[in-house]
């Protein structure tokens, strides 16, 4: 059976991982390639890159890092952050990057999504979607990290999203990231049983029952998270197993088959 | 010599990165004298079936990668153009498969289409697997696929069970991709490579 993913994110600025990472014996937190290496050997099914620079130079800096991310790690990561057209999305197809994560630029320009489509196949275009519920039960969505509200809802841009092309959608609810109260189960639910496409659950994990509820509750493909993996509040290993004893199909590697 | 099939297909580079990882040193190439003569060629591939074949048949290597005679690989998408037609595109491919290329038909809505993730292969009969054991995970990305046939070697069960990597003559394939399945990815890369 296709196994639940997990999924660690990082962000980087300048070839740096950002938020502050605590591993036991590990030297290396500030080093992208090494930390990557380091999940994948922990059993992370996956990894999300997402590159938080805002200068051309750091753009230059992240394309050299993700050559060193595929010649170094042996799991599929995807690349985000500063895609605004298909020759950014070739740059970091072509330095080995598997898929690439679309978000601002995509609601700002619907048409990018079918264009990578086009080009390069519907598995290589994941949609993020920040949203939030607002007061009115709305799930807006927002650009820029959620600082700039915009006129298209959740529901509707993931289905446009779908139709054009995205391969995955990657939600992370606003109301509920940082909070390490959960997912938003009802929200990302309704994602799983109106879309044909995969779902990734983003923002509120702060437990391990937390995974388990997204995955039993609202049936996504994966569910991501980064703090609680970089402070090793939740063990990869140890959530694998927990999630396998509860009856989620996962892929448990020994320290050696990572 | 290991040479890489350079083609228009999206995971060259990180075939290239894993056979780095296990001490090999392959060339990418397109070049049908470098091809012929390679100890062992991996044959990549990720995007539309009809464009690669489109591309393939103008650039002449489809004659040269059906008449290769020492061990190929193709990987996803280069598996499934060694099959006789694809539904993808609707288009005929290389043939050294007795076998067609289907779109997945989910049978109900928890089946999502591309299939993408970690999925286990069991049924292994081939030395392509030696040292893997039955119902490992690897990782799959993809929408249309292979029925189990006579060349079956290994199979995996989304919306039923399929080939998830085949076997005739000097020719190996995998549904999945080995260079980006872990451990267990690089255990069957390199039983390739040393065949």
């Amino acid at each position: 059976m296709l196994a639940k993913r997990i999924i660690p994110c990082l962000d980087v600025k300048d070839g740096k991982t950002v938020k502050g990472v605590q591993f036991v014996n590990f030297r290396d937190a500030g080093d992208p390639v090494a930390l990557g290496k380091q999940y994948s050997e922990l059993g992370a099914d996956e990894l999300v890159y997402l590159d938080i620079t805002a200068s051309f130079e750091g753009r230059k800096t992240f394309t050299e890092l993700v050559k060193r991310i595929a010649a170094e790690v042996s799991i599929p990561f995807t690349v985000g952050g500063g895609i605004h057209e298909l020759s950014d999305v070739e740059r970091l197809l072509a330095a080995g990057a598997d898929k690439v994560s679309v978000n601002s630029s995509a609601i700002r320009r619907p048409e990018l999504i079918t264009e990578i489509a086009t080009r390069f196949g519907v598995q290589e275009c994941v949609c993020a979607i920040d949203a939030r519920c607002e007061e009115d039960g709305t799930w807006r969505c927002y650009l820029n990290g959620g600082r700039v509200p915009t006129e298209r809802t959740l529901f509707e841009w993931a289905h446009e999203a779908q139709e054009r092309g995205a391969g995955e959608i990657l939600f992370t609810s606003m109301n509920h990231d940082g909070s390490k109260q959960g997912f938003a189960i009802e929200a990302l639910r309704r994602l799983h049983e109106e879309l044909s496409i995969p779902i990734i659950a983003s923002g509120g994990a702060g437990t391990k029952e937390h995974f388990l509820d997204v995955f039993q509750q609202a049936h996504v493909d994966a569910a991501l998270a980064a703090s609680v993996f970089h402070f090793g509040e939740i063990p990869m290993a140890e959530l694998k197993k927990y999630l396998a004893d509860n009856g989620i199909v996962v892929r448990q590697t020994s320290s050696k088959q990572a | 010599m290991i040479a890489i099939v350079k083609y228009n297909a999206g995971n060259i580079y990180s075939v290239y990165c894993a056979c780095k990882r296990l001490g090999f040193d392959p060339i990418i190439t397109d070049d049908v004298a470098l091809l012929r003569s390679a100890d062992k060629v991996i044959f990549p591939g990720v995007g539309d079936a009809r464009a690669a074949m489109t591309y393939l048949q103008e650039q002449g290597l489809d004659q040269v990668i059906r008449s290769l005679s020492q061990p190929v690989l193709g990987i996803c998408v280069g598996m499934q153009l060694l099959c006789k037609h694809s539904e993808e595109g609707d288009v005929d491919c290389l043939g050294v498969f007795d076998a067609n290329v289907e779109k997945f038909r989910p049978t109900d809505a928890t089946f999502k289409v591309p299939q993408m993730g970690w999925n286990t292969i069991g049924d292994l009969k081939s030395p392509l697997f030696a040292e893997v054991p039955e119902q490992s995970y690897v990782y799959y990305v993809h929408s249309y696929r292979v029925p189990v046939c006579a060349d079956t070697i290994a199979q995996t069960d989304y919306c039923g069970w399929y080939s998830a990597a085949l076997h005739k003559d000097n020719f190996y394939a995998t549904q999945f991709h080995p260079e980006k399945s872990g451990s267990i990815g690089e255990q069957i890369l390199k039983n390739f490579l040393t065949l």
